[in-house]
Parts: structure tokens; C-alpha cells; sequence
């Protein structure tokens, strides 16, 4: 019997195929997708051809506030890609439906995560790609170690978006807010922006304990030092194991506290 | 959907002193009941008498707060994905995603039971329960009544064993609420399934249940056949039997009858 299968792509498929409908059903929600990313491309790419004729700093590397943004936008996206999609779950109050299915907990993890690459990567390639003819930045000259940069930011997004979808499931609707804004707490400590090093030492020790800070450090080694530091990839990596296991455990306990508190069929507008 | 061999026990569904608390409020309060195979039992209570707590617990998605279920003889708190496939489940309480067809949503729930053959079945489905001409209409477009068929055609898409229907005719105007549950008859015939209907409807429960289970308060406070039922409080109907029970008037029944 398929139900006791320990893990069936068959069902992480059928999660996915679920959310697929409803993007190919809604252009306005492909084009949402791939908005922001590019609103702010464009704005940081005005902020880059001001700053090269005025900062010394920048001027060394012109490609790095809008490789830094897109970057950025990977961990936000990917964060959203995973609570937004668990969200609209509650909002069409079909959480119950999913929980008395064969879908086990666990799979769902894995179809949020894969959505979230899914969404992650309509949002922000077409901003990508528009930055080389509008500005002249091609984050893919940041070469081979982009894509790991990539990967451990949507991983790490991917993790800050479970764990806040397990607070939405533990104390409801009410917390949906925190699905745009949690993430913004990790911009300052991940040097998305300026070198790592500016911060004050007593934050040091956070902001290194924090995946995203090895990637933005390994995109500017790429820009201003031409090094490809997989070194710090290879950090960033084995941090994202760390947070991506504990978010899971924080959603499956969550799951468990929804059923023992008779939460699951509750969930709604 | 490919049905090998399943394990039937004489008794689909097994509760046994469940109990539910919510802090200081105690849902359901000790209850046992055993459910045969391929019989229809109904669960009658007013509101807050604990019949979609109860049918939580029997799904798993609650989770007993002492007490034990067993469904197809599975331990639902500690197996329960053993047994999921073999189940099905529609309730008011839980929607369809809206924006998806019928269509979509019955493929992607087909995929999550793993129903074989799945475009006939929704084919088949879809035509005995007169959803043809809306299938590739969203979900949300149609009429309450509408949509409780399409949670109907969900609930038996991977024709359950054992089937939990929680007011399973709301919405539905008298002559559909009729059609439906014949069908539901059908299907039971059909499959032999096991069903637990909670339903405020007791023009329903008589017709559709071989047992009723009267629940007040969180505990069973009777429980027999309907016809037996009604004979015992002397009543005409099982909705005068239900205003008794919910109004607990059981003591004055017996009083006045001995």
C-alpha cells in the first residue's frame, strides 16, 4: 500500500501540483512573483551609477549593490516561497483536508521547500537577467560559486520560512505578518550590503552564526578580491544543515502541538 | 485505486475510553464505541456535544487526551499513516482550495490517495454526483450545494473503508440532500464501507444508520438502533428522541413510563 510508503514523490507531487494550478490559473500572481525583485533592481541600479562616480568603494566593484539586492531577494523570496505557500493553505481553509490525507508531515516540508525553489526562481531570474542590459551587471559573473551562494541562501530562506509557518500553525492567522517582516531582522547581521566586519563586536558572534553572512561575504570576494571562496560556501552549507533540521523538528513539533490542542481543523479566515 | 486484500475486522472502528481536554474544558468525556464493518453508525448531539472533536480524534488529527482508537485495527495515535489511504473524510469545516477547477482539485487529492486510473474515476464520480458540466469551473464559483458534492466526490475518490461524514447534506436543498444520501447508501452497498455520520439531520440518521450513538456533554448517553431507540423513549420520531436526549429529559422518560 502506498499510505505506508515512508516517503512518496508521488504525494510531494500532488502538494505541488496543487500550487502549480493556482499560479498557472493567475498571470497577475507569476508577474507579482517577479515585481519586487525587479522594482528593486532597478532602484539599487540607479543607487550603482550614482555611487561609481562617487564612492571609491563601490566604483572598485559596480556590480556589487545589485548583486547584493538580487542575492538578498533570493533569501526573502525563499523565505516567503515557504510561509506564503503554507499560508494559503490556511486562508482556503484546506489544512484540514491535507492533514487527513496520507500526506505525511514531513512530506509536506519537502513540497513547501521545492514550491519555494519553484517561486524562488520566477522572482528573481527575470531581474537577473534584465540587470545585464539596463545596468551592465551580470550577477552571473560572480561564476561557478554563484550557484552555491544561490543554494545556501534559498536553503536559509527556506528554514526562516518554516519556522515562522510553524508559528502561524501554532498561533494562527495572527501571525501571518511575520512572513514579510521576520526576515528583515536578518538584513543588518548579514552584511548584505557592507562587510561583515563593520559590525560591533558584540554582534560578531551572531551574525557569523548566520549562513547568509558567509554568502554575502563570499559574493563580494568574487567582486572586489576576483576569488572564488568556496570555503565560505562550504560554511554557510554546513550552518544551513543545522538551521534546516531545526526548523523541520520546530514544524513537526508544531504539527504535533496543533493536533493536541485541535488546531488543524480550526485554521481559517 | 488498487484494493489488495485489505484486512477487514469484524469491527472497523474501535474507540475506547477516549477522552479530549482543551485546558479546563473536557470535550468528550470517556466515551467507547465499536463500529461493524460495513455498517452506518450516527453520531447525534447538539452543538458542543463532541461529535467533530470525536471524529477529529478517529481521524488523528486530534489527538486523544487518554483513551485509545483503532480503525481497520490500526493504532490511529501511533499508525495512523498505515491506514489514511483506506479512509476518507468531508466536513464543513474544511474547504477545497477555491481558485483550483474541480477538476484540479480532484486530481491533486486523487494523487495524494493514489487512486489509479484517476481521469476515469473523477469521469465516473463526476457523473454520478452531476458534476460534469462544472468540472472545469473554479471551486469557489459554485453554489454551497454544489460544493458539498464536490467534497462528496473528494471524500470518495479512493473508495473508503471506513468513511466520516460530518453533516454531509448541509447546504443541500431537500431533493438533492435526498439524492445524496442514496448514494451514499449505493456506495456503502457497493463497497461494503464502514460510515460515521455526525449530523444534526434525523430524518438522515433513521434513514441512513444502523446505529445511533446519542452524544451530551462529551459522554454517549444512549445508543441503539433508531427504530429501537424511538420505541424505548416512546417518541414518534428521533428528532423528539434527540430533544429529549439534548434536553436531558431521559429520567423524566423512564419515570413517567414506570
Amino acid at each position: 500500500m502506498h499510505g505506508r510508503d515512508l516517503f512518496s514523490f508521488r504525494r510531494v507531487g500532488a502538494f505541488l501540483l496543487r500550487h502549480l494550478y493556482v499560479l498557472k490559473r493567475s498571470w497577475p500572481r507569476l508577474l507579482e512573483l517577479a515585481y519586487w525583485p525587479f522594482v528593486q533592481m532597478i532602484l539599487w541600479g540607479f543607487i550603482t551609477t550614482f555611487l561609481v562616480q562617487n564612492s571609491n568603494w563601490v566604483a572598485q566593484a559596480s556590480g556589487v549593490l545589485i548583486s547584493a539586492v538580487l542575492l538578498w531577494d533570493v533569501l526573502f523570496r525563499a523565505n516567503l516561497g515557504v510561509s506564503v505557500t503554507f499560508l494559503e493553505e490556511m486562508w482556503a481553509r484546506n489544512l484540514g483536508q491535507l492533514f487527513v490525507s496520507p500526506l505525511r508531515a514531513y512530506e509536506l516540508v519537502a513540497a513547501l521547500w521545492l514550491m519555494s525553489c519553484i517561486r524562488t526562481v520566477i522572482s528573481v531570474l527575470p531581474a537577473a537577467f534584465l540587470a545585464v542590459p539596463l545596468f551592465g551587471v551580470s550577477v552571473f559573473a560572480l561564476g561557478p560559486v554563484l550557484a552555491a551562494l544561490f543554494a545556501n541562501l534559498l536553503l536559509f530562506g527556506c528554514s526562516v520560512g518554516l519556522a515562522i509557518a510553524a508559528l502561524v500553525l501554532r498561533f494562527g492567522l495572527g501571525a501571518e505578518s511575520l512572513a514579510w517582516v521576520a526576515v528583515f531582522a536578518l538584513a543588518p547581521l548579514s552584511g548584505v550590503y557592507y562587510p561583515v566586519s563593520v559590525l560591533p563586536d558584540w554582534l560578531m558572534p551572531i551574525a557569523l552564526a548566520l549562513p547568509s553572512v558567509h554568502v554575502f561575504e563570499g559574493m563580494r570576494a568574487v567582486l572586489f578580491e576576483n576569488a572564488q571562496r568556496w570555503d565560505l560556501a562550504g560554511l554557510a552549507f554546513a550552518l544551513n544543515l543545522v538551521y534546516g533540521l531545526a526548523s523541520t523538528l520546530f514544524f513537526l513539533r508544531m504539527v504535533r502541538v496543533a493536533r493536541m490542542r485541535g488546531l488543524l481543523l480550526q485554521q481559517g479566515e | 485505486m488498487s484494493r489488495l486484500t485489505p484486512v477487514q475486522p469484524a469491527d472497523a472502528i474501535v474507540a475506547e475510553r477516549l477522552v479530549k481536554r482543551f485546558g479546563a474544558l473536557t470535550a468528550v468525556d470517556g466515551i467507547s464505541f465499536m463500529v461493524r464493518t460495513g455498517s452506518t453508525t450516527g453520531l447525534l448531539g447538539g452543538n458542543g456535544a463532541g461529535k467533530t472533536t470525536t471524529l477529529s480524534m478517529l481521524l488523528g488529527i486530534v489527538l486523544p487526551s487518554s483513551g485509545s482508537v483503532h480503525i481497520l485495527g490500526t493504532d490511529m495515535v501511533k499508525r495512523r499513516y498505515d491506514v489514511l489511504q483506506r479512509m476518507n473524510f468531508s466536513s464543513p469545516y474544511v474547504d477545497l482550495p477555491r481558485r483550483l477547477s474541480v477538476a484540479e482539485n480532484l486530481t491533486v487529492y486523487g494523487w495524494l490517495y493514489g487512486v489509479s486510473d484517476l481521469k476515469r474515476r473523477i469521469r465516473l464520480l463526476a457523473e454520478d454526483l452531476q458534476l460534469t458540466a462544472f468540472l472545469d469551473r473554479p471551486t469557489g464559483d459554485l453554489s454551497a450545494g454544489q460544493r458539498t458534492r464536490v467534497a462528496l466526490a473528494k471524500a470518495l475518490l479512493n473508495d473508503p473503508d471506513v468513511l466520516l461524514l460530518d453533516e454531509p447534506t448541509a447546504s443541500l436543498d431537500p431533493d438533492t440532500a435526498d439524492w445524496v444520501r442514496g448514494y451514499i447508501e449505493t456506495f456503502r452497498d457497493r463497497v461494503n464501507a464502514t460510515i460515521l455520520i455526525a449530523s444534526h439531520n434525523m430524518a438522515e440518521v433513521e434513514r441512513l444508520c444502523d446505529e445511533v450513538l446519542m452524544l451530551r456533554d462529551g459522554r454517549i448517553v444512549d445508543r441503539g438502533a433508531p427504530q429501537e431507540l424511538i420505541g424505548r423513549y416512546g417518541r414518534r420520531t428521533l428528532e423528539e428522541v434527540f430533544l429529549d436526549v439534548a434536553r436531558n429529559r431521559r429520567v423524566a422518560v423512564q419515570a413517567a413510563g414506570s
